[in-house]
C-alpha cells in the first residue's frame, strides 16, 4: 500500500498543529508587559516629574520582555511557510 | 496572492564545493549597499571641519558623536573609549539595514539570520575575551564547573544563550515585521481585487493592476514594525552588548 499521501498529510498536519502550539508563547509577554506598564503608571502617579525617564525605561523593558513572544511567533511562521517545502521535499 | 517569504533571492556561483553550494545572496548585496551608503554618509559628515563658525552638517556630526559618547560612557564607563567607534558602527549598520527595506523593492539584510549571527559572534568573542582577561584562563574554565561540576553543560548552554538570544531577538522582530507587511499587502491586494472586480467590464484587470486598497493602510502598520522596531532593536542590541561587557569585566 502506498503511504506517501498519508505521510505527507501527517507532515503537514504536524506543521499546522505545531505552529498553533508555538503561538501559545504569546501569553508570557502579555502578562509581563502588563505588569511592567502597571508599575510604570504607578510610579508616574507617584512622581510625575520623572515621567519621561520612566517612559523610556518602560519601552526598553517592554522590548526586552517581548523576546520570548517573538521566539514563539517566528517558530510559528517558520512552521507554516518554510517547513512544508522542507519536509515535503524529502518525501 | 504571490507571497515570497522563503528567504532572499540568490545566484549559485559555484556548485559542489567541499562545503556545499556557494551562493551570492541578496543579503550580501544589500549588506554591501548598506556599507557603501554608511561610508559615504560618514565621509560627507566629516569633511571640512572647523572650530568656530560651523556648518549645519558639522552640527549634526557633533550631535551624533556626543550622543554616542554619552551612551557608551553611561553604559560601559569612562575607561572604554576604544569601544565607541565599534558601538557606533554596530548601531548605524543595524539601523540602516533595518530601514533600507522602506525603499521600494529592497530587501533588508537583517531579515536574514546570517547578519545577526555575525554580530552575535563578534559580541560573544568580546565577552569571552573580557571574561578571560578578568579571571584568567584557569578561572574562566573553572567558572563553568561552579557550583557543582555536573552543572557544566548547563553553564555552557547559558553562556551560549546570550549571543543566540541577542541575535534571535533582533532577527525575530525584523522578520516578523516583514512577514506581516507581506501578508497585509497580499490581503489588501485580494480585497481590492474583490472591490474593483465589481466594475462590469474592466473590473478584474483594474483590480489586478491598480490595487487601490494598498495605499495608506500598510503605512500605519509599518510605522510600528519598520520604524519603531527597526530603531529600538539596534538600541537594545547595543545596550545589551555594553552591559554584558561590563558584567564580564566585573564578574
Amino acid at each position: 500500500m502506498d503511504f506517501t499521501v498519508l505521510a505527507k498529510g501527517i507532515a503537514l498536519a504536524g506543521c499546522g498543529i505545531g505552529s498553533g502550539l508555538a503561538l501559545i508563547a504569546g501569553i508570557g509577554p502579555g502578562i509581563g508587559e502588563g505588569n511592567a506598564a502597571a508599575s510604570a503608571v504607578e510610579s508616574i502617579a507617584r512622581q510625575p516629574e520623572a515621567a519621561s525617564d520612566i517612559r523610556s525605561t518602560l519601552i526598553l523593558g517592554v522590548a526586552l520582555a517581548e523576546t520570548t513572544g517573538i521566539y514563539g511567533f517566528v517558530t510559528g511562521l517558520l512552521l507554516i511557510f518554510v517547513a512544508p517545502g522542507l519536509f515535503l521535499g524529502k518525501l | 496572492m504571490e507571497i515570497n517569504l522563503h528567504g532572499s533571492w540568490y545566484v549559485t556561483i559555484l556548485e559542489d564545493t567541499p562545503i556545499g553550494d556557494i551562493h551570492i545572496t541578496m543579503t550580501m548585496i544589500m549588506g554591501w549597499v548598506v556599507l557603501i551608503i554608511l561610508s559615504l554618509l560618514c565621509w560627507i559628515l566629516g569633511r571640512n571641519l572647523k572650530v568656530t563658525g560651523i556648518s549645519k552638517r558639522q552640527v549634526i556630526a557633533e550631535w551624533i558623536v556626543e550622543a554616542l559618547n554619552n551612551f557608551v560612557h553611561g553604559n560601559l564607563g569612562s575607561s572604554y573609549d576604544g569601544y565607541i567607534p565599534f558601538i557606533g558602527a554596530l548601531f548605524g549598520t543595524a539601523v540602516l539595514s533595518n530601514l533600507i527595506s522602506l525603499i521600494g523593492g529592497c530587501w533588508s539584510p537583517t531579515a536574514d539570520l546570517a547578519t545577526e549571527a555575525g554580530w552575535a559572534i563578534i559580541v560573544f568573542i568580546l565577552i569571552t575575551k573580557h571574561k578571560i582577561k578578568a579571571q584568567g584562563l584557569g578561572g574562566y574554565l573553572k567558572g563553568y564547573l561552579s557550583p557543582i561540576f555536573v552543572m557544566a553543560p548547563i553553564n555552557v548552554i547559558s553562556e551560549l544563550a546570550t549571543p543566540i538570544s541577542m541575535a534571535c531577538r533582533h532577527f525575530g522582530n525584523i522578520l516578523s515585521g516583514m512577514v506581516i507587511g507581506t501578508l497585509i499587502y497580499g490581503a489588501l491586494g485580494a480585497a481590492s481585487m474583490a472591490l474593483l472586480g465589481l466594475i462590469p467590464a474592466v473590473g478584474p484587470w483594474l483590480g489586478e493592476h491598480i490595487p487601490i486598497l494598498k495605499i495608506g493602510f500598510p503605512a500605519i502598520t509599518s510605522l510600528y514594525f519598520d520604524w519603531f522596531g527597526g530603531l529600538i532593536q539596534p538600541f537594545i542590541f547595543c545596550i545589551l552588548t555594553c552591559i554584558f561587557i561590563k558584567q564580564a569585566d566585573e564578574g
